[in-house]
């Protein structure tokens, strides 16, 4: 990482990328993007490049791993090698199992996994150009993938997270944000539900402070809600 | 999770919903209740630090043990801190041999996060010669006997063995580090954070589940808070989700009730 930045937030509350506190970087969704797979999604959240596929419901093997009242569902997150300053080592690493776990468990609560018994759903995200946020904007283009399956959804999950930086909470941190700020609050939330799907925190918050940044990217997320939804119709009409 | 657990689930699930619904739990506990807490630290000699821990019948061991590495490029002037947990086979019938599966790294990064982000280890005091050698702190998490809430048990576990851990003393000539074993100073240790872990059933939130509740549980959120009773780290896990209510509700009991195990587990090393 670069050297530090003087100061994070401007007096006026200006962020270096010009952003106000509450404000989401550019965001870009496109859905059915990949040929091959049952469903897929392309998102943008300003430099950073994820693409989502999803294959199934379809056979799972080995055949003891099968459900008989409901669907597995998988879930691979990828840093490609190139996607950071220094090269990433290929291959699932400590983090990147735990953000696969959370994902999953993220993504579970909007899926009718009981209509699909036997089956496995498998959600892969790749992230080509990662800026800080990529669990979230993983989780938010994972979920398009997974309506552009035709998989039966109770809700889309959409996610964010919210930060504190030189003592400000912020939505939707980027690089030196994440990197130099006080901490990071990424939040997945089914918005129709108003419920948390998946929550972690690291970093130092008063609980009053910890509410606030939860209350933040909940707001996020119903912007990126509407853009999910967007994509969704500018692929299959209705828009 | 084996497909006999998911039978035994649905008939415990019956028992234990059916007596959360009229206010109780299968053991009796009140919803904001740990089970009974028993730290045993010093418990191996060959260790820095070590910690039993005894959370109702949950049973884990914690070693901490020091070994003079290379600070990482981006802190020279640092000590490391390495959090590993093993869900070996003999704690639970589902517990598989193999290298750490993602509950095991699920569990050894929140408890990573808890030490890390309340800086409870001074790790500059663990720097021996910056940019060349430092001090690396292992903590390793030996699950013995799975009846729940393994993340609670496992901080307290770290931070027993953490506080009362020896660091040995160096000397260093012409770039070599050489151990002094037999004189030792104690580990910086300067913040005591606690985690509380929240199972949500159905509408209702209750703290410390056992085996019995995970089973039955939607969801959980384990949050961290330091001396200061400021939050350090949080996560959510499993499958379920955390309406606004539940979410609030676990987030209140959760900090308030840190300060009350703070001071159980704190009591138990002093004893």
């Amino acid at each position: 990482m670069a050297e530090e930045p003087e100061r994070l937030i401007a007096e006026d509350g200006t962020r270096l990328d010009g952003r106000k506190p509450d404000e989401l970087r550019p965001l870009r969704i496109q859905a059915g993007v990949l040929k091959r797979a049952d469903g897929s999604a392309y998102l943008e959240l300003g430099s950073n490049k994820i693409i989502a596929a999803v294959y199934g419901p379809r056979e799972l093997h080995p055949r003891h791993k099968q459900k008989p009242d409901r669907a597995v569902i998988r879930f691979r997150y990828n840093m490609a090698p190139f996607s950071v300053d220094e090269r990433k080592r290929p291959g699932p690493d400590r983090r990147s199992i735990e953000i696969s776990k959370l994902s999953k468990e993220a993504l579970e609560p909007a899926l009718f996994t009981e209509y699909y018994p036997r089956t496995a759903i498998d959600i892969f995200v790749e992230v080509l150009q990662a800026d800080a946020g990529t669990r979230c904007a993983g989780i938010t283009a994972a979920s398009v993938a997974l309506a552009d399956a035709g998989i039966e959804m109770k809700d889309l999950v959409a996610a964010v997270a919210a930060g504190k930086v030189d003592g400000h909470i912020v939505l939707d941190p980027m690089y030196y944000e994440d990197g130099y700020g006080e901490a990071d609050v990424p939040l997945a939330m089914m918005p129709k539900y108003d419920a948390i799907t998946l929550l972690q925190m690291d970093g130092n918050m008063t609980e009053d402070e910890f509410k606030e940044a939860v209350r933040l990217a909940k707001k996020g997320c119903k912007i990126i809600y509407r853009e999910q939804r967007r994509a969704l119709k500018r692929k299959y009409g209705g828009e | 999770m084996s497909l006999d657990l998911d039978l035994l689930a649905k008939i415990k699930r019956h028992e234990v919903l059916s007596m959360i619904r009229t206010g109780e739990r299968i053991d009796g506990r009140d919803f904001d209740e740990f089970r009974p807490i028993e730290v045993r630290t010093g418990v191996i000699s060959k260790a820095n630090g070590s910690a039993l821990v005894r959370l109702g019948n949950t049973q884990l061991v914690v070693g901490v043990k020091l070994e003079v590495g290379t600070p990482f490029p981006d802190t020279p002037d640092q000590g490391a801190l390495a959090v590993n947990a093993e869900l070996v086979p003999l704690a639970d019938p589902t517990f598989e041999p193999g290298p750490p599966d993602e509950n095991a790294i699920e569990l050894s990064r929140v408890v990573d996060r808890g030490i890390r982000e309340s800086e409870a280890i001074d790790l500059e005091e663990l720097c021996i010669v910056e940019g060349e050698h430092c001090w690396v702190v292992f903590v390793d998490i030996h699950v013995l006997d799975h009846d729940g809430n393994l993340f609670d048990a496992s901080l307290m576990g770290s931070v027993a063995a953490l506080a009362t851990a020896e660091v040995p003393e160096v000397e260093v000539e012409d770039d070599e580090v050489e151990v002094i074993e037999d004189e030792t100073r104690p580990l910086p240790f300067r913040d005591f954070p606690i985690s509380v872990t929240v199972a949500k059933i159905e509408d209702h939130v209750l703290v410390d589940p056992c085996l019995e509740e995970e089973i039955v549980m939607d969801a959980r959120m384990t949050v961290t808070t330091n001396e200061r009773g400021d939050v350090c780290a949080v996560q959510k896990g499993d499958k379920g989700e955390f309406p606004p209510k539940a979410f609030e509700e676990a987030l209140e009991m959760a900090v308030k009730k840190s300060k009350e195990i703070r001071r159980t587990v704190k009591a138990q090393i002093e004893s």
